[in-house]
């Protein structure tokens, strides 16, 4: 019963599809591979497009994916689909923002603290806490 | 009676505090289910991206990826801190924030320079005040954090750590380990730690479309993206179980403040009334 392959389609957040197909067409960065059972390896980068799973039913199932990599071992296929669309310049200008968002951060920054400086402060009010906690105990007796 | 009104006002003000520490331990507890949820739905993508990966560092490659080589000296070190967005979740950051210290300190006695890429409002505002480098920051992922938040800052540490300004490259945040328990962990992202699998035997090699270069470049900072995205899911989980277990607490304490206080005005309320009856039989003796 080699007829049928299994396809699991994931992307970072959830698992999308996971079962039996008797064929899947995805768009391959280099052309649209349709791969059927006993497909030789292979690796390669998702065109953001549709994937087609023909289950052995004979049904299809659709599923759109903006990207990812491609994986197929004789009896597995692995579609690791991205969750956002990703191109260079949108990549960059997320970096942009993440960056600009430190600078904020730091624009802000009453006046610097050694780390030596914050240990102590975090170690007194962990000592606070602790005496707190100690105290309580106390009261309860 | 003069110090009974002062105490009832006491039990009120006490009473309404456990009722919002009640509602936010239940938020908080079911908060968890769907926080676990996330963190189950993204592993199977982060288990396969691992074995793709271990696969292709069998491959043969014409050169070893730059994120897979150690490097000889270690300059300058950078830590992605996911910390959370609210307050009201116990030790849970400062636990953590306490560890980093302890491990800025070390790398600043040996001269090594500290880069930070920060996630989540406390952590800002906590890295605020010290002086260490922030080079990215995200903020506000709410309950339903999404990898496109994510890829900003990351991508400006993977491009820090490849044109070396960076020399190693590491992640902090909380692990989920279950509702009680919550653990601390740094753990290194760059230089991917060799992977121990190795299943020769079943060794085949792929064919690559493109080169197996350009395809092993994508997997690594895809799968250095999935490590943070679920760190960050882990320290969701674990922020939800932190402040369920806080407000529990304060919730309990509230109660006992109660009954301490109402055992104070019953007292307060018994000692007027004998007062009283002593003083009308006093009264009457007089008469």
């Amino acid at each position: 019963m080699a007829s049928t392959i299994h396809c699991d389609i994931v992307s970072a957040e959830a698992e999308i599809f996971s079962g039996e197909a008797s064929m899947v067409i995805v768009p391959g960065e280099e052309g649209d591979l349709g791969i059927a059972p006993r497909h030789a390896p292979l690796l390669t980068r998702l065109r953001p497009g549709q994937v087609r799973v023909i289950l052995p039913s004979g049904e299809e199932e659709f599923y759109f994916i903006s990207g990812g990599m491609l994986e197929i071992q004789p009896h597995v296929v692995s579609v690791l689909s991205d969750t956002a669309q990703r191109a260079g310049d949108l990549d960059e200008a997320a970096a942009l923002k993440a960056k600009e968002e430190a600078e904020r951060a730091i624009a802000d920054r009453s006046a610097g603290m050694e780390v030596a400086q914050a240990q102590a402060q975090l170690a007194q009010a962990m000592a606070q806490l602790a005496a707190l906690e100690r105290f309580r105990k106390q009261l309860k007796r | 009676m003069s110090g009974s009104k002062e105490i009832v006002g006491k039990i009120k003000s006490v009473q309404n505090t456990r009722k919002v520490t009640r509602a936010l331990e239940m938020v908080s507890a079911s908060k968890i289910r769907k926080a676990q949820d996330l963190m189950q739905a993204s592993r199977p993508y982060a288990r396969m991206m691992r074995q793709i990966i271990g696969h292709l560092a069998h491959a043969n490659l014409e050169s070893p990826h730059p994120f897979t080589v150690e490097r000889e000296q270690v300059k300058r070190v950078g830590y992605v801190v996911i910390a959370t967005d609210r307050g009201l979740c116990g030790g849970l950051n400062s636990n953590m924030f306490r560890r980093l210290l302890g491990e800025f300190k070390q790398w600043q006695d040996q001269g090594v320079e500290l880069t930070t890429v920060i996630v989540g409002r406390k952590a800002a505002q906590f890295f605020r005040r010290l002086k260490v480098n922030i080079s990215a920051s995200t903020q506000d992922l709410g309950e339903r954090p999404r990898l496109e938040d994510l890829i900003g800052s990351i991508k400006v540490v993977l491009d820090d750590y490849r044109e070396e300004r960076l020399d190693r490259l590491y992640v902090s945040y909380n692990q989920f380990v279950n509702t009680m328990t919550q653990q601390v962990a740094i753990s290194q992202l760059l230089p991917l730690p060799a992977s121990d699998e190795e299943n020769l035997k079943q060794y085949w090699d792929y064919i690559y479309e493109p080169g197996a270069d350009a395809l092993l470049n994508d997997l690594l900072v895809r799968y250095i993206e999935s490590t943070v995205y679920q760190a960050t899911l882990e320290n969701l989980a674990s922020e939800h179980a932190a402040r369920m277990v806080a407000m529990k607490s304060a919730s309990d304490n509230a109660s006992n403040l109660i009954d301490d206080l109402k055992l104070v005005y019953n007292k307060a309320r018994q000692a007027a009334i004998t007062q009283e009856i002593s003083e009308i039989v006093g009264g009457a003796a007089a008469v």
